[in-house]
């Protein structure tokens, strides 16, 4: 339902796009919602927060910059190796972190998120620092991959890929068992499920969906600054998984949506604009505490996932 | 045949012990009650049993095999389970998804075959639900399969508990307090549920406070009192033994007893 959803989107979407412009916000959003889909599988179902997600993103994106740079990999094969970097170092830290709850588990994840965007800021000799460094094009069968366009169909059926499987996961029982550690550890672990391992494989995939997602986002703009993995960042997917709805798929597409067109469309309040899309946010999340799909939802008396 | 046997059991807590030196042996098909003044340490016990806790003393045996300090997780899989006195229910899930996570360990846990919805996961799922919703039915609940918990009455949750610890197919089933805040006709069913389980071959341990109950379905009773064994017997040794009256009532109810009873 929800996959069928986002892939009508997807698919219909150029029908009405006017220019190159709107491909590229939307391959914007595409990418972003990629990372936050992710993010929700360990924040909406199994309930573990992260506020460090960024530095996965990040990983993804040097990654890509990195590997053609000095090691002459492909830029494919330097994707697939910061992904599975990412998640090796998810798997690593995860393991320790997890243990904690709530506000400790959250400042141990921010701290990670704040090491790894460190390490990209003050290594510059190899990543230029602050100023970031430039990404050399994917090349597919000889195909140079650049453009708006192009990035809009490599990032939409990615997402809708990344959604599907997430779909898939939370009506199995490794969902199932997400959604129980979300609500009582204690009640999962006595029904069998181990609760360390099943955290700890959450926050691998959602570290997963982060460094694809950070991979295509520098190869799509060609360049790369630490930006990619700044504590903002992560504070950025956390917003758009929590407006657009934690435990809710579609939301995490709705939510990355609204929060990198907004300031596009909110460009016309000039210095304003920070103030405005601020003050939007609040509103949003007073009115709509569960989020926007799940609301919406409600109201129309459905369950959603 | 004993299934699970408990030694010298003690465990405190801030230099207070909460248990110390408590043993028993549960036999097959037993409905074995542990009852006890409130602080008695009747869920301390629970909870050491089911690997919540590690004991500082003692063993625990399931079946012949020492299970001593192995996590819930474990236990689960040795077929230990349990319910709560203070309910631990999934509230973001329907009635019928509670009772499925409890199928956890029956199910195929391949995370590659979840991604991608194989077939055998989706026939998984089907047999899954329908083993949970026969559940559902011997607790009563068959009708609020879908409702969400969090909207179900408290002695519906109660029983909620019941089938889900059920779904793992234990052979030894820890029920803590399972009639508490119940009216009595909930009480009622509860009673016949837990006769049900103990019929189809399951031995259950349970916790419980309303002595009526207690004393018409259970087939021995232990008593605790401030984390010790105080007497254990079957339903006439214990209503008649003067260290529990004296445990409930004080030294002065032993003579009231007495008296009321001529």
């Amino acid at each position: 339902m929800i996959v069928v959803a986002i892939a009508l989107v997807v698919l219909l979407l150029p029908l009405i796009l006017p220019s190159s412009f709107y491909y590229r916000v939307l391959a914007l959003v595409f990418i972003n919602a990629l990372a936050v889909v992710g993010l929700n599988l360990l924040m909406g179902f199994a309930g573990q927060v992260s506020l460090g997600h960024a530095g996965f993103f990040g990983i993804g994106a040097y990654s890509v910059a990195l590997g053609p740079t000095y090691l002459g990999i492909p830029s494919w094969a330097a994707l697939i190796g910061g992904t599975m970097l990412s998640a090796l170092i998810a798997f690593v830290v995860g393991r320790p972190i997890l243990k904690l709850k709530g506000y400790y588990l959250a400042v141990a994840t921010l701290g990670m998120g704040l090491l790894i965007s460190m390490v990209f800021t003050n290594e510059a000799g190899v990543t230029g620092g602050p100023n970031g460094m430039p990404v050399p094009r994917l090349q597919l069968f000889g195909w140079r991959v650049f453009g708006s366009q192009t990035w809009y169909w490599i990032s939409g059926i990615s997402l809708i890929i990344g959604a599907w499987v997430a779909v898939n996961l939370i009506a199995s029982p490794t969902g199932r068992a997400f959604r129980a550690i979300h609500d009582s550890e204690t009640a999962a672990r006595v029904l069998g499920i181990d609760v360390a391992r099943y955290k700890l494989l959450a926050f691998v995939l959602s570290a997963i969906y982060a460094a694809v997602a950070g991979s295509y986002f520098s190869l799509f703009d060609g360049f790369v600054t630490p930006n990619t993995a700044s504590f903002l960042l992560s504070i950025e997917f956390v917003v758009m998984a929590v407006l657009g709805g934690l435990g809710s798929i579609l939301g995490s597409v709705v939510g990355a949506a609204i929060l990198v067109m907004l300031p596009q469309v909110l460009t016309v309040f000039h210095d304003y604009e920070h103030i405005v899309l601020g003050l939007i946010l609040i509103v949003f999340l007073i009115f709509l505490p569960s989020g926007i799909v799940p609301a919406i939802a409600t109201r129309f008396g459905r369950r959603t996932t | 045949m004993t299934v699970l046997r408990i030694e010298n059991l003690g465990i405190s807590f801030g230099g207070v012990n909460a248990l110390a030196g408590v043993g028993f042996t549960v036999r097959r098909g037993d409905i074995f009650a542990v009852i006890g003044p409130n602080g008695a340490g009747k869920t301390t016990l629970f909870n050491v049993v089911s690997g919540i806790y590690t004991p500082k003393t003692g063993r625990i045996l399931l079946g012949d095999k020492d299970v001593t300090g192995l996590p819930p997780h474990q236990l689960a899989r040795l077929g230990l389970s349990r319910t709560f006195q203070n309910l631990q229910i999934f509230f973001r899930m329907s009635a019928v998804e509670n009772v499925m996570v409890g199928r956890h360990l029956h199910e195929n846990r391949n995370v590659l075959a979840h991604f991608f919805t194989l077939p055998s996961v989706l026939r998984q799922n089907k047999t899954t639900r329908e083993k949970s919703e026969d559940l559902l039915a011997l607790v009563g609940l068959r009708d609020y399969a879908d409702r969400s918990a969090g909207a179900l009455p408290y002695g519906a949750l109660k029983r909620l508990e019941i089938a889900r610890a059920l779904a793992t197919e234990p052979h030894v089933l820890l029920l803590d307090e399972p009639a508490a805040g119940c009216n009595p006709v909930e009480t009622e069913e509860i009673d016949v549920v837990i006769q049900k389980i103990a019929a189809s071959g399951v031995t259950v341990v349970l916790v419980e406070h309303d002595m009526r109950l207690v004393m018409k379905i259970s087939s021995r009773i232990h008593v605790l009192d401030q984390g010790h064994t105080l007497a254990e017997g079957d339903a006439s040794e214990i209503r008649n033994n003067p260290a529990v009256i004296a445990a409930y009532l004080g030294a002065q109810g032993v003579t009231e007893v007495r008296r009321a009873r001529g």
